[in-house]
């Protein structure tokens, strides 16, 4: 079996796959239902994930449902995201202990010894990881931890069959097919088989398939799975002109519909923390009664109030610039610093946001020609974009 | 072998508890602290905590937490004194900061507790309303909580102590949810839930056993309370429910208080008030 290969397995096949994981010393984790979502979890079996569950999913909004099937993966992602395996909500950085003369210091690294091996990552959450990698790995600074994290993780995807009303992945190229990034690929079939087409992305993907029960993929199953992830394509029904949208967005900084947005916005960096590509992050220093001295580095927003925090105050003062901040850092100046797109359309943010902002609904608003003043622009380079805002729309009006 | 420590001849830092109108819960926290509150005792000499002890010393202090709100003249006049003789003042808790649950009676007529709870309200000498202490005296630093937290109280401690900034949020209890892996109540019950409003700081204790945020760290350095409690209203919440929650704890802290009016207000109770008229609202 080779990279690019295909084959099929039962659940058995998969129940065995998930126990070589683990006997190769894999920490293995995947979706689970836990306080009425798909959060990420630990799992020993098939039998952990969500087995006959279904998600509802809009702004704001999200439930489960009991399909009453023995289907694996009819869901879409929950709020939890495999970006807090790698980049944890917080760490320890190091710490300092003195003791008279003697001051020692301790940096406890990336903690778990065992590679993870995920089971059922969605595409687009691979694709958000290989954002996260754009940026802590690739950039003019690595960062340690994330890379001992990411270095030797397994990652099974399960490609999607059963997009929710909030995905827009098709629109940014993310799903519903896996592109790369994984070891293995799996996509469940229709029916009741219990089958799953299982394409190899890697040399140690392909020695784990072949350890366990596995058949030939025949041209039926092929043009089974292709047949589902169009429909699943089809089914998805929000959309981002994501063309167009970073040199849209960079022309409108001074739109109204900031303000407008500002009147719901909550400002609880909701949409920035279900995000599975915002990286940002607070360092603080703390003491204690001992003398110990701590660095901690936990996850911020730019929500914040104290995110843009500079002598003498903070930046972004009005909710209105800070929704701005994250909306077109997201779709427009990550191209200028990271060259991809901060979005990978997974959809957390509509779905999370506890008043239901929804993301492609502002962006058209925004973006819509008669939202500016100027006259209508065709696609902007994404570097432009500080001489655009300089001739932005002062005075427009929706 | 390394050399003994020098022993320190400088004097140690004192620290004066006082509690005005409250429960002493905050006080407690202190108490609760356990093996920190060994390390604390050895590191700065606690003067006046009567929760602890009874013996006392006058004062001047370096550090005086504050706990309770201004009800009476008597105790407006004792926040003068204690500030007069502090170096740093930091109220702790939601009453020392915003008036607390017995802030309540801010939302009533001048008098209409008092006469439906004693028998003889003439004995009774309180201000019309129960007013955090900055609202008396300029404060250093502000704990926020009912309780406080044991964490920041060791932070904002160890932080005054060590002269530099204490590490405590400003932001709302959302980020300690999605921290710590509590689905939100909010998208995926239709709760009611304050975290998007309040104030990070007890690590979501709440909504990680399935209950709503109600509030009780007071309002985050960003509210948007109008849009958070017209969504919980289209989602099933009634108005005068919505109202109540703005109303418990802080329900005197500005950006709540609005809001619990905004909601058509927390108190409906119907109650003859010293004039013979009904209190309420």
């Amino acid at each position: 079996m080779r990279t690019g290969g295909t084959a099929t397995i039962d659940r058995h096949g998969l129940d065995l796959l998930i126990a070589a994981l683990a006997e190769a010393g894999f920490d293995t984790k995947g979706p689970v239902v836990r306080e009425g979502a798909i959060m990420p979890g630990a799992i020993r079996t098939s039998a952990d994930l969500p087995v006959g569950v279904r998600d509802a999913q809009g702004p704001g909004h999200y439930r489960l449902e009991h399909s009453g099937d023995d289907r694996l993966f009819d869901w879409a992602v929950g709020p939890g995201s495999w970006n807090a395996e790698f980049f944890p909500p917080s760490q320890e950085l190091w710490r300092s202990t003195s003791t008279g003369d003697i001051t020692s210091h301790a940096r406890p690294g990336p903690g778990s010894t065992r590679p993870l091996a995920i089971v059922g990552a969605r595409p687009c959450e691979l694709a958000a990881l290989a954002v996260l990698d754009r940026v802590l790995l690739d950039g003019a600074v690595t960062d340690p931890d994330y890379a001992a994290r990411r270095a030797d993780a397994f990652v099974m995807v399960a490609e999607c069959g059963t997009p929710a009303a909030t995905c827009f992945c098709t629109s940014m190229g993310t799903g519903p097919a896996a592109t790369g990034g994984f070891d293995l690929a799996l996509t469940e079939l229709d029916g009741g088989g219990q089958r799953y087409v299982v394409r190899v992305g890697s040399d140690r993907g392909a020695a784990f398939l072949e350890g366990v029960p596995h058949a030939g993929a025949v041209p039926t199953d092929l043009t089974a799975r292709d047949r589902r992830l169009a429909s699943a394509a089809a089914a998805i029904v929000r959309t981002v002109n994501s063309d167009r949208v970073a040199g849209l967005l960079a022309d409108s900084i001074d739109h109204p519909h900031w303000d407008e947005i500002a009147e719901r916005c909550l400002a609880c960096g909701n949409c920035t923390m279900v995000c599975p590509t915002c990286f940002c992050s607070d360092v603080s220093d703390t003491t204690d009664l001992t003398g110990e001295v701590r660095r901690d580095r936990t996850w911020s927003s730019c929500f914040d109030l104290d995110h843009s925090y500079l002598h003498g105050g903070s930046v972004r003062v009005s909710v209105s610039s800070r929704y701005r901040q994250w909306l077109t850092h997201k779709l427009s100046t990550w191209w200028d610093q990271f060259d991809t797109s901060g979005c990978v359309g997974c959809g957390r943010c509509v779905a999370w946001c506890p008043v239901g902002i929804d993301l492609t609904e502002e962006v058209a608003v925004i973006t819509a020609d008669d939202g500016r003043a100027g006259p209508a622009s065709g696609p902007l380079p994404a570097t432009e974009s500080e001489s655009v805002s300089e001739s932005g729309s002062a005075g427009g009006t929706p | 072998m390394t050399a003994p420590t020098e022993t320190t001849t400088r004097p140690r830092p004192s620290l004066a508890v006082w509690k005005f109108a409250s429960c002493d819960g905050c006080q407690l926290t202190l108490l609760d602290c356990e093996d920190d509150l060994l390390a604390l005792t050895e590191t700065v000499d606690i003067a006046h905590f009567t929760e602890m002890s009874r013996s006392t010393t006058a004062g001047p202090y370096d550090v005086s937490l504050v706990e309770g709100s201004i009800t009476t003249p008597a105790d407006a006049e004792r926040i003068v004194e204690i500030r007069a003789r502090s170096v740093v003042v930091v109220t702790i808790g939601a009453c020392a900061t915003a008036g607390g649950i017995q802030g309540l009676r801010n939302f009533a007529a001048s008098g209409a507790y008092a006469s439906t709870v004693y028998a003889h309200p003439e004995y009774i000498d309180a201000l019309d309303t129960s007013a955090p202490i900055s609202a008396h005296i300029d404060v250093d630093y502000e704990l926020h909580g009912c309780p406080i937290d044991q964490g920041q109280l060791l932070e904002v401690l160890t932080a005054t102590l060590a002269g530099r900034t204490p590490v405590i949020p400003g932001h709302p209890v959302c980020h300690e949810c999605k921290s710590r892996g509590t689905v939100c109540l909010v998208v995926a019950e239709s709760r009611a839930c304050l975290g998007p409003v309040t104030r990070a700081g007890c690590g979501a204790l709440c909504p990680a056993v399935g209950r709503g945020c109600f509030g009780c760290f007071g309002p985050a350095d960003t509210t948007n309370t109008g849009s958070l409690a017209s969504h919980l209203v289209d989602a099933g919440t009634a108005p005068v429910d919505v109202s109540r929650l703005f109303a418990t704890f802080n329900a005197s802290a500005p950006a709540f208080a609005k809001e619990a009016a905004a909601q058509g207000g927390p108190v409906s109770v119907s109650r003859t008030g010293p004039d013979g008229h009904e209190g309420g609202r």
